[in-house]
């Protein structure tokens, strides 16, 4: 049957898409749980960086396995810029001061980038046409989508294993728990914290990556994923790494199930009818425990 | 010889109350200090002044650990200098397993930490069976071992606790004291804060009492124990009637 046929490609999109959100989501937990700060700028950062792997990749004729690494270490600077130079400043913030701060850095990384690069799509040039790929079982699987589900699965399994593995991992971990008793410790948690602002900003700054090839380069191209990253992290209870991995896929998936069966026009709907069935249904996410924070 | 820990005419304050008066105490490497005193007598205030937990404390006076200042230092620099502080509430981190938490505790030190560990376990069984469970599953006795096993991971010169017997039965808060004073043999300094000022004298070789943010009694832990004062409002030892008396009672009673 026609109709239910199409279900493992459709399936298949979803994933592909959603393994960029479930990287924007657990970029933004990353640093919720770490410094309790809504990072809106997370899109805009990891626009700025595809910008740069661009500028680099165009400009400077780099090849792309150079222009890659430079352009996430790129990303960690920027990151640990924003939670030095703006977030650290802030005496005493509230949640809402500190949301403002994002939104201010976000605006600025937008203003810069439209300024520096215009506002005109640029194509990505990777040595891959989005038309390449290989068909198994009737789903038509491209290089693209592949590689995107691929870079995202192994950037998860890296950071798990940083987190749960290593010692600065550990740190973190502590850090977000209790901030004073980790001090205690001896740890350094204003550096644990601009860490985490780094890693997160290289997390986000790969879903950039794995975005500007699949659509075009441009100031708004991080809008939507962005949206959608926030709505997986919050459907995984925004404290949650695997919660925000799951989420993301959900997202990816229930939104391309939405397109193909019933209206691409409403795709966009998807992520918001997410978090509104969350907050209302399990304001605590699918994923998180009881999970109590001292400060 | 100077002192591991120096306090001279420390002020603190939480924005206009003044909770530390002019404290000052020199504490030499070695022994067992405790410190004795009422409730809201400054004596959590005191910790962690030393620890650089309040910002912009203290306000005046001085506090050296071994021949430095750490005045204005952040806390996880004195930490890294040698003290070990376990707070009040033990405040172990919940969503680690005990062993997250003793690595956690270790993480300023480069060397191996096995045989630290082992120390541990051994001063400390129960750990060892709960080793891979989160601490949060811990009963209020094994979180206050864990969070002691945690600050020893250190290697700290000078351990200070905040109200180790806290909500512990008797035979627990003995086998607490007991190691401590293992601890203390190993050659770890210990500074304690305590109400339960029988345990406390029973354990330590020097003690003040702290009123109002100053210490007003210094001594050897038998000197202390036999101060008549002490005896009446610290260890419920009832004294002559004096006139005096019916002040005493009515600070009695509000010392519990
Ligand atoms: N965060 C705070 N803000 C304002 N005042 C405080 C604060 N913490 C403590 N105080 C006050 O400082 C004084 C000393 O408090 P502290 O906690 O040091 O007493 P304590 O000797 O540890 O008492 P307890 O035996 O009950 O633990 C008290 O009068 C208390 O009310
Ligand atoms: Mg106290």
């Amino acid at each position: 049957m026609e109709f239910l046929g199409a279900l493992p490609q459709v399936m298949f999109s979803g994933i592909a898409a959603g393994a960029v959100y479930a990287l924007l989501a657990l970029a933004m937990v990353i640093i919720y749980r770490t410094t309790e700060v809504l990072n809106f700028a997370q899109g805009d950062m990891a626009m700025m960086t595809t910008y740069v792997a661009l500028a680099m990749i165009v400009g400077s004729g780099l090849p792309l396995y150079a222009a890659v690494p430079l352009a996430l270490a790129f990303a960690a600077g920027l990151g640990a810029f924003a939670e030095f130079a703006c977030l650290r400043r802030a005496k005493e913030p509230s949640v809402l001061g500190l949301i403002i701060i994002t939104l201010g850095i976000e605006m600025i990384v937008f203003g810069f980038a439209s300024w520096k690069w215009g506002g005109e799509p640029r194509d990505m040039p990777i040595p891959l046409s989005p038309y390449d790929g290989i068909t198994a079982g009737g789903v038509i699987m491209s290089y693209l989508e592949l590689i995107t589900i691929a870079v995202a699965a192994l950037t998860i399994g890296a950071l798990f294993l940083f987190l749960n593995r290593s010692k600065a991992g550990l740190a973190m971990r502590a850090t977000q728990q209790n901030r004073a008793v980790a001090r205690l410790m001896g740890i350094r948690v204003r550096r644990v914290e601009m860490f985490a602002w780094a890693l997160a900003a290289v997390v986000g700054g790969i879903a950039g990556l794995l975005v500007g090839p699949a659509t075009t380069v441009e100031p708004y191209m991080m809008w939507e994923p962005m949206m959608k990253g926030f709505a997986a992290a919050v459907l995984g209870g925004m404290t949650s790494l695997p919660g925000a991995a799951l989420g993301g896929a959900i997202i990816g998936i229930v939104e391309n199930l939405f397109g193909y069966y019933v209206s691409t026009a409403f795709k966009s709907v998807v992520p918001f009818a997410a978090i509104l069935l969350m907050l209302t249904v399990k304001p605590s996410g699918l994923l998180a425990r009881h999970y109590v924070k001292k400060v | 010889m100077t002192a591991l820990l120096a306090l001279a005419n420390v002020d603190t304050y939480y924005g206009p109350i003044q909770a530390l008066r002019g404290a000052s105490l020199a504490i030499d490497a070695g022994g067992i200090v405790a410190v004795l005193g009422a409730n809201g007598a400054g004596k959590t205030t005191l910790l962690k002044t030393v620890m650089g937990l309040l910002d912009d404390q203290p306000d005046k006076g001085s506090i050296d650990f071994d021949g430095a200042s750490i005045v204005g230092a952040q806390t996880e620099e004195i930490a890294r200098r040698g003290i070990a502080y376990v707070p009040e509430g033990r405040e172990v981190f919940r969503e680690l397993t005990v062993l997250e938490n003793l690595q956690a505790g270790a993480f300023s030190r480069r060397d191996d930490t096995a045989a630290d560990l082992a120390r541990m376990f051994g001063y400390f069984p129960r750990l060892m069976e709960r080793r891979d469970q989160s601490a949060g599953t811990l009963s209020g006795g094994e979180q206050q071992m864990l969070a002691i096993a945690r600050a020893l991971m250190s290697r700290p010169r000078l351990l200070m606790l905040d109200e180790p017997s806290l909500g512990l039965s008797p035979l627990l808060v003995q086998e607490i004291f007991a190691i401590l004073r293992t601890i203390n043999g190993d050659g770890v300094t210990i500074f304690l804060v305590e109400q339960n000022a029988r345990m406390a004298l029973s354990v330590a070789d020097r003690a003040l009492v702290m009123e109002h943010g100053r210490f007003v009694l210094d001594g050897s832990a038998a000197e202390i124990a036999a101060d008549p004062d002490v005896q009446e409002f610290y260890l419920g030892i009832a004294g002559e009637e004096s006139v005096k008396g019916y002040r005493r009672y009515r600070r009695k009673k509000r010392w519990r």
